[in-house]
């Protein structure tokens, strides 16, 4: 792995755009990735997902803007440098199908320049668990097994920042547990990863951070941020029987800033802090009598703030 | 030109592992070699005796025309092939996301199609000498073993396949079709050869210093070739063009 200051992020990009004639891509894209992160970088079909990593990946040309990828400007004379320390596995693995595994893996062990190739194929294959099938053709695997091999490609270089390009796009459940898995080995391994997604339980479950993006920045942060920050804090109380007097249950609790009824017996406070708002509301209920059911949290999920924050672009762009 | 050689040497390594494996390929390239190595050798072989000096000349310079067509045909197909069917594969984008540059992707393309072109040519010259020497009648034999005529066979072979190679590579830079670039590529790999025809048909004396004349514009043609492919492959226009 080649080595560069620890304290340095890993990705930063300052507003970096994309325009294809008319039509903006992504616009003025600023963001940074720690060492050992794994980003999510969410988006509908068409927000400039791809185009943004193609962009970091030095494939295409900012239209303007500027980024660091792995500790080196992104600029066309230091292209080479950047994609000797980052890996890119696009949405589709791209394998030589005529060749066997371990002839694509060896090709793309010479297009790193690797010394010796043979222990780093055998590692990476190792890594994704193939190295029993290192001899077949790529043409006989299937879609997961291929996608496999495609992680196992992007290992080879030991890079410092990965970009996974929608890497379940396609798979089955199985196929999808099985890239979570090697996802979760390569952030054990402080491999920084920038994985773009429309799958938004995948983002959930494997990121740090993620970032909402459409054309623009919507919002970055942890997922537990952006939902704080979109949404307000609430309870959910469910009692046997309505309440006589809810307003003088509710009302008189110092962490519940308002509450609504939602028909029946069933109440949503919007509260300062969930949990020392739910052992006060349990005691006030008990004091009024009520028979209580429950009280929980109302969980807002990653999907809630995407949509919140995308979900109108997209019904701009269809009508 | 920065050129790392392991880099080429992965590209071009990886053509002709997929050569190996694809049988269709392999046939294509055996099939106009034996044609043409057929057609020349009867040509050849029935030539009466008794025509003139320069009617045999003539004839004989018609025959050997057919090997310059080889070094023209070959590489043309594999060329063409080389950008735009990495493209149809899906295997493009994830090779220029190496650190591979330009030059070594073309390079390496080149090369793939270069080599076999060449083992291919030079082995049926050496056939189609060797019948000429032991079976072809003496006068048709010296007509054929004449310095201008060899040397015009042994430097432009290289020089017409590398023409043929990069009209090829240029073309599948720009296509979108892989049938279509092999097809515009193999029009386009044969004005070289009507060079050649010309001296053939004594257009074009049939002298050594003529030979080393045409051999050294074809040098030229090949390195603005070269130069033109080399600023036609444009990655962003590959990578986003749908």
């Amino acid at each position: 792995m080649t080595s560069t200051n620890n304290s340095e992020p890993a990705l930063v990009t300052h507003h970096l755009t994309k325009r294809f004639g008319d039509r903006t891509a992504v616009d003025g894209l600023s963001l940074s990735v720690a060492k050992g992160e794994v980003f999510g970088f969410l988006g509908p079909n068409g927000a400039g997902k791809t185009t943004t990593v193609r962009m970091l990946g030095t494939l295409i040309a900012p239209s303007s803007g500027s980024a660091m990828v792995a500790g080196l400007d992104l600029a066309p004379a230091n292209g080479v440098e950047i994609r000797q320390r980052i890996s890119i596995m696009p949405e589709s693995p791209g394998l030589y199908l005529r060749l066997s595994v371990a002839e694509n893996l060896e090709c793309f062990a010479g297009l790193y320049g690797l010394a010796d190739p043979r222990p780093r194929i055998q590692r990476a294959l190792e890594a994704v668990n193939m190295a029993s099938r290192a001899k077949d053709p790529c043409g006989t695997l299937s879609k997961g097994l291929r996608q496999r091999v495609g992680l196992a490609r992007a290992l080879l270089n030991d890079p410092e920042v990965v970009f996974l390009d929608e890497p379940t796009s396609g798979l089955d459940p199985v196929a999808t547990r099985e890239v979570h898995e090697l996802i979760d080995g390569l952030r054990r391994q402080g491999v920084t990863i920038f994985l773009t997604t429309h799958r938004l339980e995948e983002a959930e479950r494997l990121c740090d951070r993620v970032a909402i993006f459409s054309t623009t920045l919507r919002s970055v942060g942890r997922p537990d941020e952006l939902r704080d920050r979109l949404f307000k804090k609430e309870l959910s109380v469910e009692t046997v029987a309505p309440l006589a007097a809810p307003e003088a249950v509710f009302g008189s609790i110092a962490s519940v800033e308002s509450w609504s009824a939602e028909g029946g017996p069933r109440y949503v406070l919007s509260v300062t802090d969930t949990r020392s708002a739910a052992p006060e509301v349990a005691r006030a209920l008990v004091r009024s009598g009520a028979d209580i059911l429950s009280i929980a949290e109302t969980r807002h999920s990653l999907e809630d703030v995407y949509l919140e924050l995308v979900d109108e672009d997209v019904e701009v762009s269809r009508t | 030109m920065n050129i790392n050689m392991s880099r080429v040497r992965a590209i071009s390594q990886k053509e002709f592992r997929d050569y190996r494996r694809n049988r269709f390929i392999v046939v294509t390239m055996a099939i106009s070699p034996v044609v043409f190595v057929a057609w020349t050798l009867i040509s050849l072989l029935v030539i009466p005796a008794a025509q003139t000096s320069p009617q045999l000349n003539t004839q004989v310079g018609l025959s050997m025309l057919f090997m310059l067509l080889v070094p023209a045909i070959i590489p043309a197909g594999i060329a063409a092939y080389s950008v735009v069917g990495e493209r149809e594969q899906g295997t493009l984008e994830p090779v220029l996301t190496t650190p591979v540059r330009s030059d070594e992707f073309l390079v390496g393309k080149a090369l793939a199609a270069l080599v076999p072109t060449l083992a291919i040519s030079y082995a049926i010259f050496g056939v189609v000498l060797a019948c000429v020497a032991l079976f072809a009648h003496p006068g048709v034999s010296s007509a054929v073993f004449r310095a201008p005529l060899l040397l015009a066979l042994g430097l432009f072979t290289p020089l017409i396949a590398a023409w043929s190679i990069w009209v090829g590579i240029a073309t599948s830079a720009r296509s979108r079709d892989v049938r279509v670039a092999q097809q515009i590529a193999t029009l386009a790999s044969l004005p070289p050869v009507a060079v050649a025809a010309l001296m053939a048909f004594d257009v074009i004396p049939q002298t050594l210093g003529v030979a080393l004349g045409l051999a050294a514009v074809l040098v030229l043609v090949d390195s603005l070739g070269w130069r033109a492919v080399s600023a036609i492959f444009d990655r962003e226009r590959l990578v986003t063009r749908s």
